[in-house]
């Protein structure tokens, strides 16, 4: 009987063991995790965190600032979407940042994060974004993390393979992922694609000082998708390197029909021959209409141009501008090295990672050793470029980042893993999982000729159960791993907001001491600011009213207005007197259908209300400003359009008025 | 002869009072006195610097914070001193130099004593000014502590409210204190231990 009971329990032992063993991936995260990791990634109160993460928030149109290494979140800053929180968007000054050539677009999809750089290191200064949906292009100051200019792009259609950078920062890229016919001959056949659609790409020229943007010129290649790019480095500075999907030049379901070939390609360009061509007069200034939106911290306002033409190269009459690499199935992310001699294309479809040498490509093209031509474009024997394949690293490979230690990084969406590989011997390495289904993945200084390695974030596709349940639609999740040990070791999972499409990590003391804290009074040139409380009044212009108002700690002058009348539009012009840091004011009105304004120290901006009903409406300030934020309050009174109750403002006595009368009596 | 002689100071003695004197020339360029405060939200402090002829610092957010306890605003033209200071200090100067030119005891002497004078009248007059703004309170100020005055220490350190204030000397100020104590042991060692 003992001997039965005994077999039968060491059978169900078994069992049990064979079960656990069946569920991959059960209990399996704490194999991976870094037994220090809670340490790793602690960051005291009062201390800060060693790298700002500049992160995409994808769809929801911003880009959010997150502290590594421990994943908090610090800012999100609107770029394409309307904020409410702060009201961009929504003040009459913001506004403008939001047009396009179709209007005011309150919305778009951001992708990628591109950090400026010298000699391909960080620099500090700008974090650039695409919008994929309305092709745009923003800049964003690394000093007041505000997004100082957005361009729009003409003849093209889902920005996806921008805004990477040149070394120097010359040059933003925006490659059409949705090849369009020319804007001014688009109403075509969606089926005459091959004949009519084009594939333009776009170098938006960033000036060394403002970092003021424009088109410099489109390049009209063959309609496909260009997908994801990189600039060289050293002795590559001189090229861009784009990934290209749809080379079948499919228009319908294209799921199956762009996936027919065994190779896509990589379109190598040669920028500088480029401008050369355009000295020489090649260039064809097209039809193309933009919106050109700037920002200025003087007058924080924006401005918005619309431009109806645009410069274009045609490759036709550019020899020796443009070359294609065959690259297996579909590639996406298209990574330079950090000494510039390696292109790494990644086949999403494809069972290798495709390894390109620089120099064996400048070869290729002396003794023209090409494999045909795609219209007109000379196509590069594949051996002729190849340094190497990395043989089974994974499936899905879709994003390679590079440790600064002759190692690169790539992350694999379909078989949920970050695989390090050596990128001389083409030797993996290492190999981690994520959860789940990586996407992008961002090793600080990752894509520069410097990374500073020490972490890797995978951005991830698929969150499931990572954090508590909160319904069908979930945060995103991000996981830091450290890799400057031999193995790679889960360090946090923390959630983002919107769905992380790349972001680049830099030390945090390239910025944190030059970032502004006030706007200046005295520097405050917006037509409409009040700069003391003298000044404050009410204007009437016909139907509109102007309020010249200000903020400070705790009031606002004038507080009490009459002599507003139905169908008046009213403007609060409100300035912030304050000059201390951190002492933001909030302003909103009942009934407006706008958005609340939050005013910086030193900040003038204007809130539009159309009153719709006759009474006494109040208005106060929105964020907690001081002891005295309640009663940080005022009343405006509206009556019928017809009335003749006269335009009024006041503001009571303050206290130290009277103090101060009392001390210069003695 | 002889009794000229102990009437007369030192060589070394009328240099340094003549230095002493021409360095008071600094107190031109440097703030004189600064008070400084700390509070939980301020971990990195406010200061509030006095010079000859102006006041520096953060004037403004220490008014903004003053408002909720009705104190006046600071400005420097509710102070008249700040035309006539560096008459004054110039004064100092040029009877300093005179002083150690002269080089006889009895000129250290009176000058120490026109110099204690001027501090007294100086220190006085800020004591009064911080008095006249500690206790000349709104009577509609928001925040109304029964008994609580908010005038600054004269030298030192004082709790006022959340805020810990410290007052005391800044470079302009050591200057003078470096200046007085040259004087007094130039007095010691010309009346005490020199033996003529």
């Amino acid at each position: 009987m003992k001997t039965k009971y005994y077999l039968i329990s060491l059978a169900l032992g078994a069992l049990a063991v064979s079960q656990t063993s069946c569920k991959p991936g059960g209990g399996k995260a704490s194999s991976e995790l870094a037994g220090d990791a809670a340490q790793k990634v602690y960051v005291a109160p009062g201390t800060h965190d060693e790298f700002y993460s500049i992160v995409s928030g994808g769809f929801n149109g911003q880009v959010s600032v997150i502290g590594l290494p421990s994943g908090r979140t610090l800012k999100n800053i609107p770029v394409f979407s309307q904020h409410p929180e702060n009201g961009w968007g929504y003040s009459e000054e913001t506004k403008p940042m939001l047009n396009t050539s179709h209007g005011f677009i309150p919305w778009d999809d951001s992708h990628h994060i591109a950090l400026s750089t010298t000699n391909s290191e960080h620099d500090g200064r700008w974090a650039f974004i695409n919008g994929n949906n309305t092709p745009r292009i923003a800049r964003i100051s690394l000093s007041s993390f505000k997004t100082e200019e957005i361009i729009e792009i003409p003849n093209s259609g889902g920005n996806h393979s921008s805004p990477f950078i040149t070394a120097n920062t010359e040059y933003a890229v925006a490659g059409t992922r949705f090849s369009v016919p020319p804007d001014n001959v688009a109403d075509v056949p969606i089926s005459s694609f091959k004949e009519n659609f084009k594939g333009y790409i776009s170098f938006i020229s960033i000036d060394k000082e403002t970092g003021r943007m424009g088109i410099k010129f489109q390049l009209k290649t063959p309609g496909v998708s260009y997908d994801l790019a990189r600039a060289g480095k050293g002795k590559s500075a001189d090229w861009f390197f784009f990934s290209t999907y749809n080379t079948e030049q499919a228009s319908t379901l294209m799921e199956v029909n762009a996936s027919q070939k065994d190779k896509d390609f990589i379109l190598a360009v040669n920028w500088k021959k480029a401008e050369q061509y355009l000295a020489q007069g090649k260039g064809k200034k097209e039809p193309g209409t933009y919106a050109h939106n700037v920002w200025d911290e003087d007058t924080h306002s924006a401005t918005s141009t619309i431009i109806n033409e645009v410069m274009t190269l045609d490759p036709k009459d550019c020899p020796d501008m443009l070359y294609f690499i065959p690259c297996p199935k579909s590639p996406h992310g298209c990574d330079v090295d950090p000494t510039g001699s390696y292109i790494v294309g990644s086949g999403k479809l494809a069972a290798v990672i495709p390894v390109f040498s620089f120099d064996k490509m400048q070869k290729a093209i002396a003794s023209k050793a090409y494999d045909g031509q795609f219209d007109g474009i000379p196509i590069l024997k594949y051996e002729e470029v190849l340094h190497g394949e990395v043989q089974k690293p994974g499936l899905g490979p879709l994003h390679t980042e590079f440790d600064g230690k002759g190692n690169a990084i790539t992350s694999f969406f379909v078989s949920s893993e970050l695989v390090r590989w050596n990128i001389d011997k083409l030797e993996i390495i290492d190999r981690v999982p994520t959860y789940y289904s990586v996407g992008h993945l961002s090793i600080p200084g990752g894509p520069t000729a410097k990374p500073h390695g020490k972490y890797v974030v995978a951005y991830n596709k698929i969150t499931k159960d990572r954090y508590l349940p909160t319904g069908p639609e979930l945060a995103q999740s991000a996981q830091l791993y450290d890799i400057s040990g031999d193995k790679m070791k889960l360090l946090l999972d923390f959630p983002t907001t919107g769905e992380p499409h790349y972001a680049e990590a830099l030390p945090a003391s390239l910025i944190k001491d030059k970032v502004r804290k006030i706007y200046e009074l005295e520097k405050n040139k917006h037509p409409f600011a009040t700069k003391s409380e003298k000044d404050t009044r009410v204007e009437r212009k016909g139907k509109e009213v102007h309020i010249y108002m200000t903020t400070i700690r705790s009031h606002f002058a004038p507080d009490n207005i009459e002599g507003i009348k139905i169908d008046d539009v009213v403007y609060f012009h409100v300035t912030n007197l304050e000059q201390d840091w951190d002492v933001p004011h909030g302003f909103a009105v009942r009934g407006a259908k706008n958005a609340e304004l939050l005013i910086m120290p030193g900040e003038t901006q204007t809130y539009k209300w159309i009153p719709s009903k006759v009474g006494v409406t109040p208005f106060y300030c929105t964020d907690f400003c001081s002891a005295l934020h309640q009663e940080m309050q005022g009343y405006i009174r509206v009556s019928p359009a017809n009335s003749n109750v006269p335009l009024k403002w006041g503001l009571g006595n303050t206290p130290e008025a009277a103090a101060e009368k009392a001390v210069a009596g003695k | 002869m002889k009794k000229s002689n102990t009437h007369k100071i030192s060589a070394a003695s009328k240099w340094l009072l003549l230095l002493g004197a021409l360095s008071l020339a600094l107190t031109f360029f440097v703030p004189i006195w600064r008070i400084d405060l700390w509070a939980p939200q301020y971990p990195e402090g406010l200061t509030m610097k006095i010079w000859l002829s102006k006041l520096s610092g953060q004037v403004e957010i220490i008014n903004g914070l003053n408002h909720y306890i009705g104190m006046g605003h600071i400005k420097e033209e509710m102070f008249p001193e700040f035309k006539v200071l560096p008459y004054c200090v110039a004064f100092l100067i040029l009877s300093g130099i005179g002083m150690a030119l002269y080089g006889r005891k009895k000129g250290v002497l009176g000058y120490f004593l026109l110099l204690v004078c001027a501090a007294a009248i100086a220190l006085y007059d800020f004591w009064k000014w911080g008095y006249e703004y500690g206790h000349n309170l709104s009577e509609d100020a928001p925040i109304k502590v029964p008994g609580m005055a908010y005038q600054p220490p004269l030298l030192g350190y004082k709790e006022l409210l959340n805020f810990g204030a410290y007052s005391m000397p800044d470079i302009g100020g050591w200057v003078f204190a470096v200046f007085g104590t040259i004087i007094v042991l130039v007095l010691l060692y010309e009346f005490k231990l020199r033996k003529t």
